[in-house]
Order: structure tokens, then sequence, then C-alpha cells
């Protein structure tokens, strides 16, 4: 499985990658303003525990910690991936994102568990604002990695049926571009959220 | 659980003479649509040119259509308050208080997400790539999609007069009275998610625009080359995805507090039900100019090809919009002083808001000196125009004593503030749109739509206005509050009928505008735009054929100053053919679109009903649709040089037999030479 991909690209297609990065640019900066308005809500609403848990009851650091090493792993395997593109190599993409995928579904796993360990303790979303608060923005996170996680499924068919051509190279970059974004947000949450909620 | 979810034989509207008669005409007109398509055995046509079309000046069109259906819906409602208002003194009127809720909530609701929104989006796709000198948008395909979440958003909208009932919490929806605990039902539910559909929708719209007015302008088209509308448009979008989003969050917060228990803006459990009002204005106030900024921009076009003049102040009117769209996000707060924030906070956005009027007031003066020493032809459009100039300016001013925190103290929720803000997006969106349609209709349709017609709508919507808003400035004065169903005061009685007298002068102007259409139509020989430019334009979407070419342009313009077709036109150079044409690359048709389309509306059903397996099957077509779409690298075809060049000899052809236009002199404004005569 060595590269077989024909690569040429006429300078109009040069252009229509150019303009689909970009579309995609100004996609995750409107992303950017939702989590910018869940954030602000989580902010508004982190002291309206309602008398029922607080996040120094609810958060465990070991387990966010483990969560934030998974996705920042997967990006750093993401990159690899994405080196192995530019290099032509199918299979290293392959690879790459497989180990990607395992690490996202790793963290999704921990989330998963997270919160059905809250909710089975009498902590869910419908318990306070606070948690509703929490559950939304960590909760449309969360989702946003599924979606992220489907993509790669879908682009590893891409990559192995179709090799690597220009328009699957094309939009294997804009899938970094919202993996990697995924980890920002995943960052502010562990800053916003877990830590100041733990110490 | 019942496949059905809460949907139950009870959901229909048996239950009042005046709902069943709605659904009635609902159903009844969407059969006669159908009846209509399969008499004129129209349905492939309809399939394959239009449903699966992604040209976006048949999008456009398409959009347009919505808009004129909705602006009847949301008129019908607004006829009905009115009537139910001006009798209901010391007696119930014909509505019951459940169902006059209903009437003002699905009115707003209408009017501003499915009439000015698609009409917005109508007139962006049907020019912007043309004033530009593009093929198309960036991205045809999405436009498709994004057409289709919209239509699929207006459905649910009258689909609720038919099954179920609407929200009665207004078009703002703010809780605690829009949570469950005080409605429950399924009302607000249609609300939630037909705003959180069509949102989706105009989000996508505004990052296709913002990358088609970016990435795919004609060579020399640089961006302060561009035409006041394409500029408008492009702010416009900015504002969308920027403020669109805060809309996102606060409907799908409201809909997990509804339908799961969550505790965002309910009165117990620490939930803060003003943070739902802040996120709904942080969308709301820049939605204002998103609808209003795309009308300057049709009257900057307007009111310079009818004033046959170069446009005032071309760079300060650019600005200005700039400002605007900035300033924007600065003011929200104004639109509940009373909620109790300290003084300071309210004197800062009182400021902001009065500053916000300031580049509003270089734009009229802009538009005023370009008609200034013009040659003024008084096309229903540009009556449009001077129309919204007066009214437009009073409506201001009424803004600005609002902006006063402590008058706003005295007026809030009374109809002074219903009176401002239509005397606001009547004239300045709905005239600015109507206006547009006038002037693009033969750009779209190749004929011009009849004039004696335009202009009787024009002054049964401008009389209308002022007999209908005026009297509710005054009532405002006398402490009438908004929404009211009916009431014991009798001083008020005489504006309410004076106002319903406005409502069926305004009724004129709508039939005025219907029987426009049809006399056009049937008339269309003797109004046909041959030349693709009827009105002597100035801008490139005058430089192709009407309607335009799929292509648009089968040779890129090459643009070497503002007002781009006018200055080809004056350097002698225009409708030159080239030696020969080439092959052009075009998107293919799909029915990806409406697939993801008719799978959102019934998302949104489902999701209303909690039917929640279809739902998700919806989702998983939807999920579907796009992996298909997104694995499909043949979604091109080539349109080869001599299918061009036989599009192209039919244009030309009509052509020679259009009558030419005059490149009078073009007179110049102080400080500047009067241009030359065309040779």
């Amino acid at each position: 499985m060595t590269s077989v991909a024909d690569m040429t690209v006429s300078p109009r297609d040069v252009e229509r990658y150019e303009e689909k990065d970009f579309g995609f640019w100004l996609y995750l900066m409107s992303d950017a303003v939702i989590f910018a308005c869940l954030f602000a809500t989580y902010l508004v609403m982190v002291g309206n525990a309602a008398g029922g848990p607080t996040p120094k009851d609810v958060f465990e650091l070991d387990r966010a910690a483990a969560e934030t090493a998974l996705l920042l792993l997967s990006s750093a395997t993401f990159g690899i991936a994405a080196v192995a593109l530019s290099a032509g190599e199918r299979g290293k993409v392959l690879l790459w994102l497989a180990v990607t995928f395992l690490l996202g579904a790793g963290f999704i796993y921990l989330e998963i568990d997270e919160f059905a360990g809250m909710i089975a303790e009498g902590a869910g979303p419908q318990r306070s604002g606070f948690l509703s608060a929490f559950f939304t923005l960590v909760g449309t996170h969360g989702l946003h990695v599924t979606v992220g996680l489907c993509w790669i499924l879908v682009m590893m068919g891409q990559v192995y049926f179709k090799g690597i051509t220009a328009p699957v190279a094309s939009r294997l970059m804009r899938l970094g571009l919202f993996w990697h974004f995924l980890d920002i947000i995943w960052v502010l949450i562990f800053s916003v959220v877990y830590l100041p909620g733990l110490l | 659980m019942d496949i059905f979810g809460r949907l139950t034989l009870e959901s229909l509207p048996f239950y009042s003479a005046v709902a069943a008669s709605g659904a009635a005409v609902t159903v009844l007109g969407g059969l006669a649509v159908a009846g209509a398509i399969t008499y004129f055995g129209a349905w492939r046509m309809v399939m394959t040119q239009w449903l699966s079309s992604v040209d976006h000046k048949k999008i456009g069109i398409i959009y347009i259509m919505l808009a004129l259906v909705m602006l009847v819906r949301g008129f019908v409602d607004a006829a009905m308050m009115r009537s139910q208002q001006a009798m209901a003194y010391n007696n119930e009127g014909y509505l019951p208080p459940d169902h006059f809720d209903q009437i003002f909530s699905s009115h707003g609701t209408i009017m501003i997400f499915f009439m000015a929104m698609p009409f917005l989006s109508g007139l962006a796709n049907l020019i912007v790539p043309q004033q530009i000198g593009s093929r198309d948008v960036a991205f045809p395909f999405m436009n498709s999609v994004s057409l289709w979440l919209t239509t699929a958003g207006a459905g649910l909208m009258l689909i609720s007069l038919v099954v179920g009932k609407f929200s009665t919490a207004g078009w703002t929806a703010y809780p605690p009275y829009s949570g469950v605990q005080y409605t429950p039902g399924v009302g607000v539910d249609y609300w939630l998610w037909m705003v959180f559909i069509s949102g989706f929708a105009t989000t996508m719209s505004g990052i296709n625009f913002l990358v088609t007015i970016f990435k795919c302008r004609a060579p020399g088209m640089t961006m302060f080359r561009l035409p006041l509308f394409t500029w408008t448009i492009f702010i416009a979008s900015v504002l969308i995805i920027f403020a669109f989003p805060a809309l996102t969050v606060a409907c799908a917060m409201l809909i997990l507090d509804r339908n799961f228990g969550f505790h965002f803006f309910t009165n117990e459990l620490g939930g803060n039900m003003m943070n739902y009002i802040n996120l709904f204005w942080l969308w709301g106030h820049p939605e204002v100019y998103i609808l209003i900024l795309p009308a300057f921009g049709v009257f900057s076009e307007v009111v310079s090809t009818f004033s046959q003049k170069r446009l005032f102040g071309y760079i300060s009117l650019v600005c200005a919009t700039i400002a605007i769209g900035f300033l924007s996000f600065t003011v929200w707060l104004h639109h509940f002083f009373t909620m109790g924030s300290s003084a300071k906070v309210n004197s800062f956005f009182g400021t902001m808001t009065a500053i916000i009027s300031v580049p509003t007031g270089v734009k009229v003066f802009d538009w005023l000196l370009t008609m200034y020493r013009g040659r003024i032809i008084f096309k229903p459009p540009m009556l449009f125009t001077i129309g919204f100039l007066v009214t437009f300016v009073i409506g201001g001013l009424s803004g600005v004593l609002l902006a006063l925190p402590p008058v706003d103290y005295m007026m809030h929720n009374t109809t002074f503030l219903v009176a401002h803000f239509h005397n606001m997006i009547i004239p300045g969106v709905l005239f600015g749109y109507l206006a547009g349609y006038m002037y693009w209709f033969p750009k779209a349709f190749g004929f011009k739509l009849n004039e004696k017609w335009g202009t009787r709508s024009f002054w049964c919507w401008i009389i209308g206005f002022y007999v209908a808003f005026m009297p509710l400035y005054v009532l405002g004065m006398l402490g009438f509050p908004r929404r009211m169903e009916h009431y014991e005061i009798a001083a008020w009685q005489p504006h309410l009928i004076v106002a319903w007298v406005g409502a069926v002068i305004i009724l004129l102007g709508m039939i005025c505008l219907a029987v426009q259409l049809i006399v056009s139509i049937r008339e269309r020989n003797e109004a046909l735009d041959l030349s693709g430019d009827p009105w002597n334009g100035r801008s490139l979407e005058w430089a192709t054929s009407s309607p335009a070419a799929p292509y648009n342009f089968a040779v890129l313009p090459k643009v070497e100053a503002r007002d781009a077709w006018w200055d080809i036109k004056r350097r002698g150079v225009a409708y030159e053919r080239p030696l020969e044409y080439e092959d052009i690359v075009m998107p293919k048709s799909t029915y990806a679109g409406v697939v993801i389309g008719v799978a959102g509306g019934v998302f949104g059903f489902a999701a209303i009903w909690w039917m929640w397996w279809l739902a998700l099957l919806a989702l998983a077509v939807i999920a579907g649709t796009i992996i298909y779409r997104a694995s499909d690298d043949d979604d091109e075809f080539v349109m080869t040089a001599s299918e061009v060049k036989a599009i192209e000899d039919a244009r030309f052809e009509k052509l020679a037999k259009a009558p030419k236009n005059e490149m009078a002199d073009d007179p110049g404004y102080a400080g500047e030479p009067a241009a030359e005569p065309a040779t």
C-alpha cells in the first residue's frame, strides 16, 4: 500500500479547496461562539447548586487529567497522520487515524462513565442550574468529539477505498482543524470547569 | 412508549371555528398548489429543475416565493389582531385569549424568521454572485441545504396551524412563562424547533456568502469596488456567523428545560431566567441589523440607479455599514432596561443605542445627497426608497427616545414600542425588500413588473402604515399595553379603530402586490427585458442576460472602477463577444439538499411530538445523506464551449432587438468633475 494517488490539482481546484478551508474556519469561529455562550452560562450558573452537589463534590481530578491526556495525545497522533498524508503514505495515514480514533473513543468512554456515575449519585442535570450548565457544556463538547469520531471513520473509509486523492487530502485537513479545535475547547473546559472546581 | 408520542386526535383543530378555518385554508392551499402542478403536468419540471437545483438564482427565487407566502400568512395574523382589538372594548371580541396569544406569537415569528430572513437570503442569492462577477456561490450544495432547512422551519410553522397549537409566549418566548411549568403542550416546542432548524440554515447561508464575497470576486473587483448591496450582505453575513450561535444556544437550553427537566431558566433549583433574555437579545439585536443592512443595500442601489448618479459618499456608506455591524453587538440590553441592572449599566447601553443612530444618520444623508441634483425617475422601487427615507427617520427619532432608560421605563411593553419597531422594520426592512423585489424582478424572470400596480401598492402601503401605526404611538402614551386581548378603557378604542382602518389600507397594498404579479405575468410580452439592463443599471448584475444564463457570465468581466457596469458601458466595451468561448465547469444538480431539508422537517416534527424513534430515524437519514454526499467526488459537470456559444448566440440575438440605453452624462457632485458621456 504505497501512494498511488493522483495528486495533480488544477488551479481551479486549488481555489475550491481554499474556499472550503476558509468556510470551515468560519464555521469553527461560529462554533467557538456557541462554546463561548456555554462557558458564559456555566460561569453564571456555577454557584447555583441549589443545595445539591457542588463542583468539589462531583469532579474527579484523576479522571479529568486522564481525559485531557487522551485528547491531547489524540491531537498529536492526528498530527502524525497529517505528516504521513503529506508524504503520501496511505498505510501510515490509516494506522494513525485508527490510533486517533481509539484515543478519542477512550475519552468518550471516560466521559460517559463520568456522566453515568454522576447521574447514579443523584447529581444529574435535572438536579440544579449548576449541573444543567455543566452537563450541557461538557456534553456539547463530547457530542462534537463523537461527530469527530464518525468523521474519522468516514475518512478512513475514503482513504482506504479512494486512496490519497486531492479531495480526500483536503477533507482530512479540515478534519484536522476540527479535531485540534476540540482539543483547544477541552483545554478551556479543563481550566475553567474542572480546575477551579477542585482547587 | 407510544409510537405517536404525545400526538393524539385531540391535536386537530376542531375545538374552534376560527382555528379550524385557519387549518382548512392551510391544507387547501397546499392541495391547490399540488393540484396546480399536477394540472399543468409540471411535476417533472419542478423536481428536476427546482427541487434539485443548486443554481443560486433558482434558490433565490424559491426563497422569495417562500417569503411572499409567509408575508401573506403574517399579514393575516396582523389583520386578525387589529380586528380583535378594534372591537374588544368591554367585550371579549371574537378571539379567546389563548387564540389571540397564539396569533401575536406567530405573527412575530413568521415576519422575522420566515418572511424577512428568506426574503433577505433570496435577494442575496439572486444578486450577489452576479454583482461580484461570479458564476455561483462558493458552496452551491450547502446553499441548497440552507434553502430546504429554512423551508422545513416554515413548513413546521404552517403545520402548527393544523396539528396542535402554536406558542402563546410571543415571538421572543421569554421564560419562565415559556417554561414547561406555565406553558405545557407543544406550542413553545413548535417555536423552539422551527427557530433552531432555520437558525442552522441561516448560519450556513452566512458562511456561504462571506466566503463567496471574499473569494469569488471577478478580476479587478476589489473590496472597495463592491456594490453597496454586496457590502451589506457581507457585513450581515459576519453578523449572522457571530450572532446566530447565541440563538442556537438559547433555544437548545430552553429545549432541554422543557423536554428533559433541566434548570437553565426555571424559577427553582438555581435556574436563571434573565440569562435567556441576555442570550436571546445577544442574537436579537444584531438580527435587527442583519435584516436591515441588506435593505439599506437595496436602497443604495435603487437610489443611485434612479437618480442616474453615482452613489454619494460610497466610502462613508461602507464605513457606516461596518460601524453599525460592530455597534450592533453593544446595545442588546436596551431590550430590557427594566430588568433592573444598575443605573451605570443602563446608561452605558442607552448611550451606545444613541450612538448607533449616528452611522445610520450618515447613510440617510448620503442617500439624500445622491438624489440631490440627480435626474430622479419615480419608478416603484424609487417610491419605496423615498417613502422609507421619510418614514424611517420618524421611527429613528422614537428609537432615540426609547434609548433613554427613564423614558423606556415609562414606555416599556406599551404599544409605543410596538409602533417604534414597526416604524423601523416596515419601511426599513419590508420596503427595502419590496423595492429589491420590483427592482430585480426582470433580472430573475426577463420581464418587468407592472409599474401602475406597483405604484398603487406603494401608496396603499405607506398611507396604511401611517394610519395603522401612528395611533399606536398615541395609545402607548395613553398606557395601552401591547398584546391586550380586551380592555375596559373607552379612550383607547377610537385609536384602535383608526389602526384597524390602517390595516385595511395595507390589505389593499397586499392586494395590489398580488394584482401586480398577475397582471405582469399576463402582459409580460409588453414589458420584456431583452437587454438584461432594463433600468440602465450601474452594477454587474445588469451585464448578464435576463434571466441570467446558468453560468451568469460566459466570460468573467474585468472590473476597473466602482459602478463596474456603468464604467464598462461608458468605455464603450459593453457586450463585446470573445473570439472563442471556453468550457465552463458547473455544479451538478442533486436531491441531497431537499432530502436533508425534508428529514430536518420530520426530525423537528418528531421532536415536538416526542416520537423519538422517528427523530432518530430522520437524523440517521441526514447523517447518511451527508456521508454519501461527502464521499462523492464527482459533483461537477462541464458545459462545453459550443453549448455556451449557443446560449450566448440567442442572448445576442435578443440584445440586437433591445432598445439601447441612453448613456446620459453623469452629473457629478461638488468638487468632482462631471463624468464624460459615452462616445
